[in-house]
């Protein structure tokens, strides 16, 4: 059983993130790079499942810049078997149809038997990639799972939809994707971070997957990147027992109420 | 004049009703041409929709009456609007951004193939052909995509388009749904939220009020949802609350959560750390209530009130009354 998981550096939304505005790409010095939570969880998914079964191998997946390998690293650590990092200046500012082909690819070379990503990436905020991916891949999606259970032949998982929860099943090979309601990632403990120095990182361009970023089929281009005005703080008044009313006649002159 | 033919996916609820984002979807698709609607619906459930989808303004309706939308997952949807598109030669697609409708844009988006443009917050058409907006790391950037060239699919957020377009006499055509064209999983169970409420969805609502953390606890929390109740608002939450246990997951506002986009957002003991301003600083209005005087929320309140929300708000429901009483 091979579980492939797609994890992703972002910039860190605990800090203030930045695009350049000329580019229209993350500014990358202005925060902290780190792993999308929501993909460590997609990996605790996969190394937990790995921890109980025979014979689970775990890659790590990632397109991304150069420093996303100390991310793989670090993630590895967690208890993934190897990890493929997919870097190229070709792919910068990939759109989602270009990224679903590569990372498509990549899946084909290394082999899978599932394919684990988060639902939604905190910086791209899409949550397409997943189902693109299931489609090029010819295989069943089961797409913002909040809890998963994982067999040698099949997986199966409840997702929330408008009024109520379904429960979902589909024959391996598939692509799941979770959401934050899945358990949190562990921690490394030490002996994990010093089995993952030695572990196998393969590096990858979009020529060695066979894609060429530059064929002329329908992308998605940005066109203008706009910092929006920065909120500001409007009144603030400390309640001395008035506050209430105060609001009230504020919502009722701006017509709110 | 070119009729630009604009396909939207409308998801119906189990009870076979169009989902709130309905009208916004068709009153995006009418800003760029001529609106169809596409719907997928158990069985003897697809008219009352296809009706209700004229009254937001769809041209033309295409509709797929099948059980296997309770047990097949995506392909009858895809299959229906990837049919309505070949019908239609629609030059843009338009789903919500929800999970059902972001599966369907993705697997489209490479079946066709055609440009995708994710998340969006609004679509205007010039002399170029359609351009999409964005609003990205937590509304702090607004951005512009299109396609360059092909049919263009988007995920419109859900209650970002206050458009709404002229209501219709649809012309209604039966689809068959083909088999599934790709693998697909399963539907083997469904059950339905018992808590569902009267209140207005909380992606959609004109008014939402968000208890957080500084209620205290789940009796505590009563109060937002007093208050919810009180302005016919959606009920939100902050992470905090929720991992705390005083509301269900899918309250969660903030950006693992929901996304609002409402006139008017009252924050109810939320100390507002960046993860939640993400969901909600794209409200027109933000009115907080906290009794931490540096609390990050006052930094982008519109109105700040540094005090106990068990006070206030109280007070703000008993004025509220009055004025209403007043008959001014």
């Amino acid at each position: 059983m091979k579980i492939a998981v797609l994890v992703k550096e972002v910039p860190d939304s605990y800090g203030e993130r930045k695009l350049d505005t000329t580019t229209g790409l993350a500014d990358r010095g202005a925060s902290d790079r780190v792993i999308d939570e929501i993909t460590a969880r997609a990996v605790e998914a996969a190394v937990s499942y790995a921890d109980s079964a025979q014979d689970a191998e775990v890659v790590l997946v990632t397109m991304g810049p150069e420093s996303a390998e100390s991310m793989l690293r670090k993630t590895l650590a967690m208890g993934a078997d190897s990890a493929c990092h997919i870097s190229d200046e070709a792919l910068t500012g990939a759109d989602l149809g270009l990224s679903a082909e590569v990372l498509a690819a990549a899946l084909r070379r290394i082999g899978f038997d599932l394919v684990i990503a988060g639902d939604v990436s905190s910086d791209g905020t899409g949550g397409l990639l997943p189902t693109m991916l299931a489609q090029r891949l010819g295989v069943a999606h089961l797409t913002s799972l909040d809890s998963a259970q994982i067999s040698e032949t099949e997986v199966s998982g409840e997702r929330g939809t408008y009024g109520g929860t379904v429960s979902l099943r589909a024959d391996l090979p598939a692509v799941v994707s979770v959401t934050e309601r899945m358990p949190d990632p562990r921690f490394p403990g030490f002996k994990g971070i010093m089995s993952a120095k030695k572990k196998p990182l393969e590096t990858l361009t979009a020529a060695d997957l066979g894609v060429d970023a530059q064929a002329d089929v329908p992308r998605s281009i940005m066109l203008s990147v706009t910092q929006a005005p920065a909120r500001t703080a409007g009144t603030k008044v400390t309640d001395e027992g008035e506050a209430g009313t105060q609001l009230a006649d504020y919502l009722a002159e701006k017509r709110l109420v | 004049m070119a009729e630009n033919n604009v396909v939207t996916f409308l998801p119906v609820l189990p009870n076979g009703e169009l989902v709130g984002s309905a009208a916004g979807l068709l009153g995006a698709a009418g800003r760029l041409g001529s609106p169809v609607a596409v719907i997928v619906a158990a069985p003897g459930q697809g008219q009352a929709a296809a009706a209700a989808a004229g009254t937001f303004g769809a041209q033309r309706v295409y509709l797929a009456e099948t059980p296997q939308t309770q047990s097949v997952l995506t392909a009858p949807a895809l299959e229906a609007v990837a049919a309505a598109v070949g019908a239609t030669g629609a030059e843009a697609v338009l789903v919500p951004n929800d999970v059902d409708g972001r599966d369907i844009a993705g697997r489209l988006a490479v079946r066709l193939p055609a440009a995708v443009a994710a998340d969006a917050v609004g679509i205007a058409r010039d002399a170029e052909g359609n351009v999409v907006h964005h609003s990205v790391y937590g509304s702090a950037y607004t951005t512009e995509s299109a396609p360059t060239h092909g049919t263009l699919i988007v995920t419109l957020r859900e209650g970002a388009v206050d458009e709404r377009a002229q209501a219709a006499e649809p012309t209604v055509e039966t689809l068959e749904v083909p088999e599934a064209g790709s693998a697909a999983a399963e539907i083997t169970g469904f059950s339905e939220n018992l808590q569902a409420s009267t209140r207005p969805d909380l992606r959609s609502a004109a008014t939402v009020v968000s208890g957080g953390r500084g209620l205290g606890s789940a009796e505590g929390f009563a109060l937002a949802e007093q208050l919810a109740d009180e302005l016919g608002g959606g009920l939100g939450a902050s992470r905090a609350a929720v991992d705390a246990g005083y509301a269900p997951n899918s309250y969660q506002v903030g950006q693992t959560g929901v996304t609002v986009s409402a006139d008017l957002y009252i924050a109810l003991g939320i100390s507002g750390a960046v993860q939640h301003q993400a969901g909600m600083q794209s409200a027109k209005t933000i009115v907080a209530i906290n009794k931490d005087p540096e609390a990050p929320i006052f930094d982008i309140a519109d109105f700040g009130i540094v005090g106990d929300a068990f006070d206030v708000v109280p007070q703000l429901i008993t004025r509220l009354k009055e004025r209403a009483g007043g008959g001014s």
